[in-house]
């Protein structure tokens, strides 16, 4: 059916995005005993994160160059185990900062 | 820690997530309105959908004309990781939390919220969740509005700072442990040279239909599987003396 109002729509895809979400959280209810299953879902975040930081963290910024520096930062400061917001902080100011360089951007 | 607490908890680290949200959000609010919905109406989107990919895609079909079952099915398609996310979920949270709290953290399922959740201590207390939800959807709601009314009146540098505050995050979240664990450090490797790799390959051989939310479900099942096969995790509790021969 060809798509004849904006706010149908919206909670069309509201409803199945929110489906996808909720469905495992309420019917899964109890500790998972299969130990592949359980190392499955304990590998899962990392491999989840590491794929949306790389490559998409290069183009995030105006330039590469930003985005590497600001990738350094977070880099060195995730591995001395710094908070989170701090380390989010840092790799802002970076970018900002090494944005207005003359020969970058 | 007291229910006050862990919100507050969620709160804290749903900031630089609300941040980053903000500015991600501002660009997609420009892209609604040059796709022909209102400014209202893109908030709405966000504050229902809460998802940058989903969002995005759905906008340009939007623009571009297509049917509900289409727009239903690309949701699917992209948004499916969530799906694992919560099956992770569901064994961070106590066997007794309510119908009702698995509800409510349900609508936080993010990318970023995933992120956050996994990383606390011990069992994941829905308080946190709230708090980050808290923080986090206003941010993404608010900045798709600004974005839908403002339009380019932000500095794109300023916004462009703003959005590397997830990635940032990101490897905040994931390199300590990797640090500590050589199993998750290959995998963290792996896993970022196999996506770079991947989105390579998909421009070059502009295979289109290969967004960036299908490739984070194929990657994820598939070294996700392969490390789960090749080391699967010792149990930490209860179960340590099962596994100790």
């Amino acid at each position: 059916m060809q798509i004849n109002s904006i706010l149908l729509a919206i909670l069309a895809m509201a409803g199945v995005t929110y489906l996808i979400r909720v469905l495992p959280l309420v019917l899964i209810r109890r500790e998972i005993q299969n130990r592949t299953v359980r190392s499955f879902l304990h590998y899962v975040p990392y491999v989840t994160l590491s794929v949306m930081t790389v490559p998409a963290i290069f183009t995030a910024t105006a330039s590469i160059v930003s985005a590497l520096a600001a990738l350094a930062v977070a880099v060195v400061l995730g591995l001395r185990g710094c908070k989170l917001p701090l380390v989010a902080a840092a790799a802002c100011l970076t970018v900002f900062l090494v944005e207005l360089l003359p020969f970058v951007g | 820690m007291s229910k006050r607490q862990y919100f507050l908890h969620g709160m804290r680290d749903g900031m630089p997530i609300a941040i980053g949200y903000f500015a991600v959000a501002f660009a997609l609010g420009i892209k609604a309105v040059a796709a022909g919905i209102s400014a209202p109406e893109s908030a709405l989107m966000s504050l229902l959908n809460l998802t940058s990919a989903g969002e995005a895609a759905a906008i340009a079909l939007l623009g571009a004309g297509t049917t509900y079952v289409e727009l239903a099915f690309t949701q699917l398609v992209i948004n499916i990781r969530y799906l694992l996310m919560s099956c992770s979920l569901s064994q961070k949270i106590l066997p007794e939390t309510s119908i009702l709290h698995r509800l409510l953290m349900g609508y936080g399922v993010t990318d970023e919220i995933f992120g956050i959740s996994v990383a606390t201590d011990g069992a994941l207390s829905p308080y946190y969740s709230y708090g980050a939800i808290a923080v986090a959807a206003p941010g993404w709601t608010l900045g798709t509005l600004l974005g839908a009314i403002l339009g380019n009146v932000l500095p794109a540098r300023i916004v462009g700072a703003l959005g590397v505050a997830l990635f940032a995050m990101f490897l905040a979240i994931i390199l300590p442990p990797a640090r500590k664990n050589r199993v998750i450090a290959g995998i963290v490797a792996v896993s970022m040279a196999a996506s770079a790799g991947l989105t390579f390959l998909c421009e070059r051989m502009q295979w289109t239909g290969f967004t960036e939310g299908f490739r984070i479900i194929v990657l994820t099942v598939t070294i996700a599987l392969a490390a789960a096969i090749l080391f699967p995790v010792k149990e930490a509790s209860g179960e340590e003396a099962c596994h100790a021969d």
